[in-house]
């Protein structure tokens, strides 16, 4: 996972070092002090407020009034969050096969060929770099519109098909159609960057005893590249509960609130609803499934580095 | 590496990968495509080549959106959260490369716990505390929370590029009367400076792209990023599809072109950092 081994290769060259003595590797301590300030400040104290919120009733404007688990209770009786929270499982259920297969479908396919390679990559990775924003606009006016989108013109031919968009069954698989599209080549170019990882005497061993392509990914180059999987999988499951920009964008969570999830669910409890201690404990809730999945994370990246 | 040679499955492979490049690349030829052609026309076929062409698209485009305006705030949004990152970042990566001891272990682990907290869990009290402080509107506060936000990442990534610079070196250094912040800014910065560059790139393009905390944190029509004054433009200002388009191809052109020339730095970066945009 770390940057290549070769970045030294264009540095710059050394320049001599001149000047006075040392000054004691104490002060190395405070190297780190203004990345805390930031850190701190926008991120550590406010997520601490946040769970001292969740115990409160607050508007965000008047004091926070204390209510105990009253945000609670009345999130665990509401419908929608248990939509939401059950939209979040099928989208990391979604998230945890589609896209990582793809990948490694592609990144397998890319091993075979001698020509190509970097054209497929750089394709594959360019709708990465475009703007949320612009991509669910993109699929939403140009492919899934009934008037300007390609759905609009197969309708038009006789092939009907419907807006997912509009329909409560099928939003959220509309939605997550477009982060798919989005996020699939990330996933083929990291696991073809580690399938170049696994050992090539191990491929030719494979090669003699006569397996075929098959076998080789089955006993040679999946279980190669298995802690990138597991990884990839666990970044999915942390993802995919902060799945945000493309739902609010494309439908809001509607309709009827049957793509609502737990992060569209808890930006309008604060900014539309305005009940801020309400918003605490959805985000709360989408904390504990992220914090879980990221100790595992953390747990293998050390592991890895200790190796 | 070579693993099979008959032609047979060479031509399927090649098959399957062009399919690939087609789902990658057909909303993309849409967007293309629909970015120069009259509204009518779409919505007789966004498939169809244009005719007429429709160039005045992009005039409105720009001038609806206010790119003249809005795009000056995405440059400056991403080009001071692009120096914040650096600059702090460097430090900490340093440092985290150099000490083995165990608080430093802690302090890796907390950066790392922090890239994959979900936003909401900071942004309210966030958002409430910056109103309160009249910071809503105010395009370089915006960075800092970038700053914070992207951090984390960079330290990471900058890290790696650290440890692979050999001890030696600094002792050398240390050793012929160079004191530690000499080491650090004029031995160690200018031998990590492609880490920095891919950093640069990946910050610029996550602070150029994002939306949730721009959205939020700008409202006002004159101090909105270019990502969220299309947002707007598309959900409410027009229905001119051929107009959005071209408003899309103008924010996502500058980002496209310099990914080509530097895609390699890119995708080891993203990789590396392993962040989702």
């Amino acid at each position: 996972m770390a940057a290549d081994t070769d970045v030294l290769a264009g540095a710059a060259p050394q320049r001599q070092a001149m000047g006075s003595a040392p000054t004691g590797s104490r002060m190395h301590a405070l190297y780190v002090v203004p990345t805390l300030i930031f850190n701190f400040a926008i991120i550590l104290i406010p997520a601490l407020l946040t769970i001292a919120l969740a115990f409160c009733s607050w508007d965000g404007i008047s004091a926070p009034q204390f209510v105990g688990l009253a945000n609670f209770q009345t999130m665990f009786s509401d419908p929608v969050f248990w939509t939401a929270l059950t939209n979040n499982i099928i989208w990391t259920v979604i998230f945890l096969t589609i896209p990582i297969l793809m990948g490694l479908v592609a990144a397998t396919l890319l091993l075979i060929i001698r020509r190509g390679r970097t054209f497929f990559q750089v394709v594959y990775f360019l709708p990465v770099v475009i703007a949320t924003a612009i991509t669910a606009r993109v699929w939403q006016g140009m492919i899934y519109s009934p008037v300007t989108g390609v759905f609009g013109l197969a309708n038009r031919l006789g092939i009907p098909v419907s807006n997912p968009l509009a329909g409560t069954s099928t939003a959220l698989f509309g939605v997550a159609t477009v982060d798919l599209w989005h996020w699939w080549g990330f996933l083929c170019v990291i696991f073809f960057a580690a399938l170049r990882q696994v050992p090539q005497e191990q491929i030719e061993a494979a090669r003699l005893e006569g397996a075929t392509y098959f076998q080789m990914l089955r006993y040679v180059l999946l279980p190669g590249i298995k802690p990138t999987i597991i990884l990839m999988m666990i970044l999915t499951i942390i993802w995919s509960f902060l799945a945000f920009d493309f739902v609010y964008i494309l439908t809001q969570g509607g309709p009827a609130f049957s793509s609502e999830v737990l992060s569209t669910l808890a930006y309008r409890h604060a900014f539309y609803d305005l009940d801020v201690g309400q918003a605490a404990a959805v985000a709360l809730v989408i904390s504990i499934f992220g914090l879980v999945a990221t100790f595992f994370y953390v747990r293998i990246l050390t592991r890895e580095e200790a190796q | 590496m070579r693993l099979i040679e008959s032609r047979f499955t060479m031509i399927v492979t090649y098959v399957v990968l062009a399919i690939g490049a087609f789902i990658a690349l057909f909303p993309i030829a849409l967007l293309l495509l629909n970015s120069i052609k009259p509204a009518l026309q779409i919505t007789v076929s966004p498939l169809a080549l244009p005719a007429p062409f429709a160039p005045e698209n992009f005039v409105h485009a720009w001038n609806d959106a206010r790119f003249s305006r809005t795009f000056l705030n995405s440059a400056l949004i991403t080009a001071i959260t692009i120096i914040l990152v650096c600059a702090t970042a460097s430090l900490s990566a340093y440092v985290l490369a150099r000490r083995k001891i165990r608080s430093w272990q802690l302090w890796t682990f907390y950066l790392m716990a922090t890239t994959t907290a979900p936003i909401q869990l900071f942004l309210f009290p966030l958002y409430f505390v910056y109103a309160h402080l009249g910071l809503v509107n105010n395009v370089p506060a915006v960075s800092v929370i970038y700053t914070a936000l992207y951090s984390p990442f960079a330290v990471m990534l900058l890290r790696t590029y650290f440890l692979a610079v050999p001890r030696e070196l600094e002792e050398a250094a240390l050793v012929d009367g160079a004191s530690h912040w000499q080491v650090f800014s004029q031995v160690m910065l200018p031998i990590v400076s492609p880490g920095l560059l891919t950093v640069a790139l990946i910050i610029g393009l996550y602070s150029w792209n994002e939306f949730l905390i721009a959205t939020t944190f700008l409202q006002k029509q004159d101090s909105v990023t270019a990502v969220v004054a299309f947002f707007l433009l598309s959900g409410q200002y027009t229905s001119d599809w051929g107009e959005i388009m071209a408003a899309a191809l103008i924010i996502v052109l500058p980002v496209v072109v310099l990914f080509l020339f530097m895609q390699r730095r890119f995708i080891e970066g993203m990789a590396g950092g392993s962040v989702k945009g």
